[in-house]
């Protein structure tokens, strides 16, 4: 075909200006001539302008101008200039200019005519950049060329039909039949063009994909033919007979067979014959077994068939082909969580990929490692993820060693082995850490009550090394001032001892205050620190003294009002000095998966058996009065029920052993006991949903029953509601519950109060339904309540 | 569905661009921007397939060109390989031994291939053949118009 010569002379006019300058000048010259060109009537050399205008277009200046131009290109007869035409409204107009609008026309004439390349262009336009209302209006013409027409056109009707659907969903239907009867169609075009669109459809309407469901053997059979057939020089690429045709067919096999027993048998043998048969040298032999293997796992296929998938996946790990290895770890990360055991078996070439040199290979390796941290192999991944750690590329840092905490919480064999790692970390990574992971790390140490000796030894040694990790540094300040005493004393089991002197300690400290690399936090932890130590050591407090009145004057405002409350301690205080700077007693942790309620259960038995106080009834306000009868929810009829969301906080799983009987004659104290917690009973725990219920008497005919609520499963949960049945004399009053959304794995919980109102002091009872939805489907469940601890 | 396909050469400069959704001019410029910023800034041998947004980037270098194609998250990244050679394969039969030049002074014949090849996003053709025929009838077509004209012009 003959070059546009008119358009190339521009290009190389344009490519040889030296400059940006010069370049904008020779472009505004051209365009000049093309407006002009354009106002002049018809001449030949039209699409020659509208090209060269294009072409000006693609490189970012603007053409809007020429918007005209191709709707009036697109009405000619000639076919030269409704190519160039039709492309210039592709690239310049799109459905949010108006004068998209007006090539409507011109398009639905083109649909008709009587040269099958015209109609190719008309699609092809319709289909780039058709408006919803251009769709609504063309797309009966769209059926009828889908039914009768040449394979040709039969294509591009069929994606163009797509289109309409995406674009005007309703009109899924009208597509519908003709997309079925295409299936029987030999040209592989119009199959590809019809699984796309049945693709489409399946996906938009759900009753649809039932009645394509029917279709499954129709498709089987196509595949079968494709994967078995002898070599097809029209369609073959690299021995495999049409990829893109199987890649789609899989396609649509997945989205039929899902969720679905009897689609899922029919292609079962078929899936199984292609994993086996198709050739893994190439990428496209890859292509079709990757897209086999995603079908498998996500169809509800046989046992021997997804062990089959996950060892594809296992020996894409091992290709030298990185683009392999990563699809295959984007799949494993897909499906650890169902089939954690198949991706386990994979695990040291998991581990191996952690050294790729490639980013993006690198990060999924780290995201499926974490996941596959379990409690049998935590000592080995965590030794190869520290090892990643120290090399790992800055961006992957941060969540590197927020993986590493969080597996290091849950399957850490050995308190000494937790803190060592937490320790590791913060060495090769202490700058990119959590803020919250300093006092994470204080509260482990306080707990870890045998090993403060060896932490503080640990400690002390890092941070005579480096002192530029600020949290490290800050927590070793803070273990420096609390067991400063264990640390000169010199001994310790776990490591070799090493001779401390008071001086030595208090140059560490002083250092870290001094330091230009210290931020203000860290010099805060560090003089508080050399203040803890005037009561731990003996012989240099007055250094400590001349410390904390130097810092009177210091300019950081928060240094120097430490420094002068720690000077007024000195001096007129001194008295209570070792009291107020005693070692601190161990910190509870109030987050999930811990369990430190033991020490509240005795607590409170202590202070029933010494409270006997005559009672006056408290007046709770009364709710409206808002009785209405939730079926099923009462089982008697003398229950009336109070409606209303409540929820409850705090998942502290302790078992009740402060309910029973010999509770229930003790009369209420009418001062609140702020020391002692009240005891947390579970009251429901089922589908890893779990409620516990914690009261706390205001009188003896008004309790306040606090209800926690917690998710310790993998799907988040949504809509969560708690509604409360009482006997029919006790009152309810619920008030507003924290919130009605559980995260899952126990991130947050919701929580409610409610204050129950018992004036005839009867047995008091409570029925609670809780409903929520969960993984798109809704749960509910009744359970009741017959004790209440403490009452 | 593919939502976009970019070519552009080493120094950034694009040589087409086909979008499959509709997009105003600055969202145009903005993605081209991105685009060639994170792919020429890529390792020589490091994966081919990048996160960008929603999306999954799928790059390949042919000689002096980048030819970006960007999918929808549940499309096979590895057929998209495939998708961009196959085009590859298409230019350098028309054109005969492509190369960058040949697709910057001939660009809209470029996209009147791709026009055969792929349509609302989706692989239009899977047989070479056939979309080199429809390609050679199309320029036949045009030529006839043409030489029509070019007789007019001669007989006054």
């Amino acid at each position: 075909m003959s070059p546009s010569v008119p358009l190339q002379e521009m290009i190389r006019a344009i490519r040889s200006a030296r400059t940006q300058c010069e370049e904008r000048g020779v472009i505004q010259r051209e365009c000049a001539a093309i407006r002009a060109q354009f106002r002049q009537a018809d001449n030949g050399g039209r699409s020659h302008n509208l090209a060269k205008l294009l072409y000006v277009h693609m490189l970012g200046y603007p053409a809007h101008f020429g918007q005209m131009e191709c709707v009036r290109m697109i009405a000619s007869p000639r076919y030269s200039e409704k190519r160039v035409g039709y492309l210039g409204a592709m690239m310049l107009l799109d459905e949010k200019q108006d004068a998209s609008l007006l090539i409507t026309n011109s398009i639905k004439n083109d649909l008709s005519h009587s040269n099958q390349y015209v109609q190719s262009l008309a699609l092809c336009t319709l289909a780039c950049m058709g408006s919803a209302e251009m769709c609504r209006d063309l797309a009966p013409e769209i059926d009828r060329l889908l039914r009768a027409s040449n394979s040709y056109i039969k294509k591009k009707a069929a994606l163009c039909a797509v289109h309409i659907v995406r674009k005007v969903h309703e009109l899924g239907e009208l597509f519908a039949p003709a997309a079925r009867s295409l299936l029987s169609e030999k040209n592989h075009g119009v199959l590809h063009g019809a699984v796309v669109l049945i693709i489409e459809l399946c996906e938009r309407n759900p009753e649809t994909l039932e009645r394509f469901r029917k279709t499954v053997p129709d498709l089987v059979q196509i595949m079968k033919g494709l994967v078995l057939s002898g070599y097809s020089p029209e369609h073959d690429v690299a021995g495999i007979s049409d990829p893109f045709l199987q890649v789609r067919i899989l396609r649509l096999l997945r989205i039929l067979g899902h969720n679905n027993e009897g689609a899922s048998d029919a292609m079962n043998d078929l899936l199984a014959q292609v994993a086996t048969n198709t050739d893994s040298t190439k990428t496209v032999g890859n292509a079709v077994l990757y897209e086999t293997v995603l079908t498998v796992l996500d169809i509800k296929s046989e046992s021997g068939l997804r062990v089959l998938a996950v060892n594809i996946l296992g020996r894409f790990l091992l290709n030298n082909d990185r683009n392999i290895r990563y699809i295959a770890m984007t799949s494993l990360q897909k499906i650890v969580g169902t089939d954690h055991n198949a991706v386990q078996r994979h695990r040291g070439t998991i581990v191996d990929c952690l050294k790729d040199q490639d980013a993006s290979v690198k990060r999924r390796a780290l995201e499926l490692s974490l996941a596959l941290v379990s409690a049998t192999n935590i000592r080995s991944m965590m030794k190869e993820l520290l090892i990643f750690l120290s090399s790992c590329p800055v961006e992957l840092k941060s969540h590197a060693a927020s993986g590493i905490f969080n597996a290091a919480e849950r399957y850490a064999p050995s308190q000494r082995w937790h803190i060592d790692t937490i320790l590791h970390v913060l060495t090769t990574a202490g700058g990119d850490v959590r803020d919250e992971t300093v006092p994470n790390l204080i509260q482990l140490i306080t707990n870890a009550s045998e090993l403060h000796c060896y932490t503080v030894h640990k400690l002390y040694r890092a941070l005579l090394i480096d002192i530029s990790t600020q949290s490290l540094v800050q927590v070793s300040c803070w273990c420096i001032g609390e067991y400063g005493d264990l640390l000169l004393r010199g001994e310790c089991q776990e490591t070799e001892p090493v001779q401390v002197t008071e001086d030595d300690v208090l140059d560490a400290l002083e250092t870290v205050l001094q330091s230009h690399m210290s931020s203000p936090a860290t010099r805060g932890f560090a003089l508080t620190a050399t203040m803890k130590l005037s009561t731990r050591i003996t012989d240099n407090v007055d250094r400590i003294r001349s410390v904390v009145s130097i810092y009177g004057s210091c300019i950081d405002v928060e240094l120097q009002q430490r420094a002068v409350e720690y000077n007024a301690l000195f001096k007129k205080y001194d008295h209570m000095r070792a009291a107020v700077l005693e070692r601190m007693p161990v910190i509870e942790k109030n987050s999930p998966g811990h369990t430190n309620g033991e020490s509240t259960g005795e607590a409170l038995k202590e202070t029933q058996g010494s409270r006997m106080k005559p009672t006056e009834p408290k007046q709770l306000p009364q709710p409206a009065n808002q009785v209405c009868d939730l079926l099923g929810l009462l089982g008697g009829s003398e229950e009336t029920l109070q409606p209303g969301p409540f929820a409850a906080p705090g998942l502290l799983t302790n078992t009740a052993s402060t309910a029973g009987g010999d509770l229930l004659d003790l009369l209420g104290d009418l001062e609140p006991e702020p020391l002692t917690p009240a005891p947390i009973v579970p009251v429901y725990d089922k589908d890893g949903v779990a409620l516990t219920l914690s009261c706390e008497k205001q009188s003896d005919v008004a309790l306040t029953v606090t209800l926690t609520a917690s998710n310790s499963t993998d799907a988040d949960i949504s809509s969560f509601t708690l509604q409360a049945a009482v006997p029919k004399s006790v009152q309810l009053h619920m008030k507003a519950p924290s919130g009605d959304s559980l995260p899952a794995r126990g991130a947050a919980k919701v929580t409610q109060m409610v204050v129950l109102n018992n004036p005839n002091k009867v047995n008091l009872k409570m029925k609670v339904r809780i409903s929520y939805s969960s993984r798109g489907s809704t749960f509910q469940d009744t359970v009741q309540i017959d004790s209440f601890p403490g009452l | 569905m593919m939502r976009f396909l970019l070519l552009f050469s080493r120094q950034g400069k694009l040589r087409l661009q086909k979008w499959f959704t509709p997009m105003t001019e600055r969202e145009k410029k903005k993605i081209t921007r991105d685009m060639t910023t994170m792919v020429l800034s890529r390792q020589p041998r490091s994966c081919n397939f990048l996160h960008w947004k929603d999306l999954k980037i799928i790059y390949k270098r042919y000689a002096s060109l980048y030819f970006c194609l960007a999918i929808e998250n549940q499309e096979n990244e590895l057929i998209a390989l495939e998708v961009i050679h196959r085009y590859v394969e298409l230019l350098d039969k028309y054109f005969g031994n492509v190369c960058e030049l040949d697709i910057i002074f001939n660009f809209e014949k470029a996209y009147f291939i791709l026009d055969e090849f792929l349509m609302g996003g989706e692989i239009q053709e899977t047989s070479k053949q056939m979309v080199n025929r429809s390609i050679e009838a199309s320029d036949m077509l045009q030529e006839g118009d043409s030489s029509e004209w070019f007789e007019v012009e001669l007989f006054g």
